[in-house]
């Protein structure tokens, strides 16, 4: 998992509450049997409408999406934070967050930031004012800035130090990995190998 | 120095600590062996892959092709695209990653939860893992085996480890002789309905007393596969001199100096005889009947003897909007006896019924029979092994005889997963261990029951035990 600390990136205002997960992907996306190559699934319904937000051109490419309350609500599949990595975000702002959600996109890189209801809508003021802005993530001071317009956004300390290390499940685990291997080499000869083969 | 007695299930767990959890962070445990199956597999390879990462054991590691694998032509490419791709990616994910894979047509091709046990892999005293919620099994062995998630799957390829929060442990003690006719099925689904599907949730299992004890090793995995069916992380049974003569001379068991550690090692699992245990049930072996569900849950279940209850003999309001809903989905009426029930298709399979003996104990019932009118039988071996010791013994012949179909091994009719499927409002007894709505098929009927109560119920049309065939009272069965 990549470190996350300062970035820039397109910003689009998304003017919709309780967007849950089925909305992000739709059900008929989860037979795939990757966990990558979901950039197509994402708001799949939504996309087919031309004046949807993320078909204007100006938020081709974006990054950071600023979103209502109650985001990601709904079940609890991963997929959605697969989706919205895969079309590009990096961050997702909202005044609420569905707790599945947040955790699965600590888990997978995304930073997932809580801004008030009041900055909300003072980010979708500046960004529709000049569309296509970049808004600057800073996770080491917590903040999300477009223009000369600040705002401050809560993350939990634990999710905020495991994306600036820049570590996965697997990565937190294998900071131990020396008590791994130790353990390893003490394992008795009798434990069970499946190699080589026996029949 | 005196030490903390301990049970069974705490003595593997200490043995693996890697890490210490601190503040209430879970424990870090290594994982003896992992298996692997082609539905909860394809994204944990595709995460190592984005992540750049190896899978850390191969050794340690082994994959089998089950749900989603037809049991007939199975030289034919597989219809169903989307198990196509599952299966088509295991064995891929295999070769990238150096993993040994038992494909169908192998002969060591099976139900994941057959395979280990049959190839010597699993033994007491390990850990067992696998993304698949009855790896609960394999605790027959005295292995703490658990099923995990996705994520789990790709963290133990990655790391041999996983996170795990600890347990509490709950002796369920079976005392006394099965009676003939009444099995180990019978006996976990009675404990199922006793506990309740969630009575087992946050602990692990452990079956003892005497009417355990006597239990063979297939026997006591068809115990241990349900424990998940009462809510709980693991069952298990303290391995014994049944546990060594299983697992001695098979394919992966330890061989001689090697063999006598281990065993002095498992001689010192059962739990302390002064040790506790969170939680006690009792149940009775003496008294026990034949056990059926009526349900949509494996805890709604019976007495063969009895009748389908009425949502009034339950005090909660979920037990009893439960119970309406049940009857409603299974088409019962209260107070019906059970064993007027009619079925129209007897499914013999599943990991937690597909072994030798259980085909066994089948054929035995079924010899000279004939089936009942209007009713299918499929006998599905849980492993390719299995299918052909099956055959080599001439069962094949009797079910043929009968007029079952004999099925390639896989997971069949235990989920609607393959095209081994009930059509809608169709009555099936089936020796698997999940009868939840849709499990077996849209709008499927399924009654839970042993394989003697399946081999009974094809003969007479309806639920049954081996007491109301003529054969077996004539043999001086018991009645
Ligand atoms: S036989 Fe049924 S319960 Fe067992 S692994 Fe297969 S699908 Fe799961």
């Amino acid at each position: 998992m990549q470190k996350v600390e300062v970035f820039t990136g397109v910003a689009v205002p998304f003017r919709r509450s309780n967007v849950d997960t089925d909305q992000i992907i739709p059900a008929v996306y989860l037979k795939r049997i990757t966990k990558t190559g979901f950039d197509d699934a994402l708001f799949a319904s939504w996309r087919a409408d031309k004046d949807f937000v993320l078909n204007q051109d100006a938020y081709k490419n974006a990054e950071v999406l600023i979103a209502g309350p109650d985001f990601g609500t709904g079940s609890s599949r991963e997929h959605a934070v697969w989706a919205l990595r895969d079309y590009g975000f990096k961050a997702v702002f909202s005044s609420k967050f569905a707790d599945i959600f947040r955790g699965n996109s600590g888990k997978q890189g995304l930073v997932a930031g809580e801004i008030t209801d009041e900055d909300t809508e003072k980010l979708w003021q500046a960004i529709e004012a000049n569309p296509g802005v970049g808004a600057t993530v800073n996770l080491i001071d917590r903040t999300v800035s477009v223009g000369s317009l600040t705002v401050n956004f809560a993350i939990d300390e634990y999710t905020r130090w495991r994306l600036l290390e820049g570590l996965d499940d697997i990565g937190l685990t294998l900071r131990d990995e020396q008590a791994i291997t130790d353990f390893e080499q003490q394992r008795e000869a009798w434990r069970p190998k499946t190699l080589p083969a026996r029949s | 120095m005196s030490k903390k007695p301990l049970t069974l299930a705490e003595k593997v767990w200490n043995s693996h600590l890697v890490a210490k959890g601190e503040d209430g962070a879970p424990d870090l445990l290594y994982i003896d062996l992992h298996l692997v199956h082609e539905v909860t597999s394809p994204q944990a390879f595709d995460g190592l892959r984005l992540a750049g990462r190896q899978v850390r054991r191969p050794d340690l590691t082994i994959a089998t092709e089950d749900h989603n694998t037809p049991t007939w032509d199975i030289d034919q490419p597989i219809a169903d695209l989307t198990s196509r791709a599952q299966i088509m990616a295991l064995r891929k994910n295999a070769e990238e990653f150096g993993i040994r894979i038992h494909s169908l047509g192998d002969i060591d091709q099976g139900i994941v939860h057959v395979v280990g046990p049959q190839l010597g892999l699993t033994m007491p005293g390990i850990t067992v893992v696998c993304g698949d919620s009855h790896t609960s099994t394999h605790g027959a062995f005295g292995a703490l085996a658990m099923g995990i998630g996705t994520s789990e799957v790709e963290h133990v390829l990655a790391t041999q480890t996983l996170p795990l929060k600890p347990f509490k442990t709950m002796a369920i003690n079976v005392e006394g002789t099965l009676r003939p006719g009444v099995t180990s099925k019978d006996i976990i689904l009675a404990v199922i309905a006793k506990i309740g599907t969630g009575g087992g949730q946050g602990y692990v299992l452990e079956y003892r007393g005497s009417a355990i004890r006597a239990l063979s090793m297939e026997a006591r995995m068809t115990i241990c596969n349900m424990s998940i069916e009462a809510g709980a992380r693991a069952g298990m049974v303290a391995p014994d001199q049944i546990t060594f003569d299983y697992l001695k001379g098979r394919p992966h068991a330890p061989t001689g100096e090697d063999w006598d550690a281990a065993v002095a090692y498992w001689k010192t699992l059962p739990t302390d005889t002064d040790a506790t245990f969170d939680a006690e049930v009792f149940l009775d072996a003496n008294t026990l009947d034949p056990f059926v569900t009526w349900g949509t849950n494996p805890g709604q279940g019976v007495s063969l003897l009895g009748s389908v209850p009425s949502p009034d003999d339950y005090e909660d309001p979920n037990d009893r909007a439960a119970a309406v809903r049940a009857l409603e989905y299974m088409g019962l009426e209260a107070g019906t006896k059970m064993k007027d029930i009619a079925v129209n298709t007897v499914f013999l399979g599943s990991c937690t019924n597909s072994r030798i003996e259980d085909l066994r104990s089948a054929a035995e019932i079924l010899k000279g029979q004939k089936m009942a009118d209007g009713v299918r039988m499929l006998i599905v071996p849980g492993s390719a092994k299995v299918r052909a010791q099956a055959e080599a013994e001439g069962l094949d012949k009797i079910f043929k005889d009968f007029g079952a179909e004999w099925r390639f091994a896989g997971c069949s009719m235990c989920l609607g997963m393959n095209p081994d499927q009930l059509a809608v409002g169709e009555r099936a007894a089936s020796t698997s261990n999940r009868n939840f709505e849709g499990r077996q098929g849209k709008g499927a009927r399924t009654h839970l029951v042993s394989p003697l109560v399946a081999a009974a119920t094809a003969i007479r049309g309806t639920l049954s035990s081996p007491a109301d065939l003529e054969s077996w009272t004539n043999e001086g069965g018991h009645n």
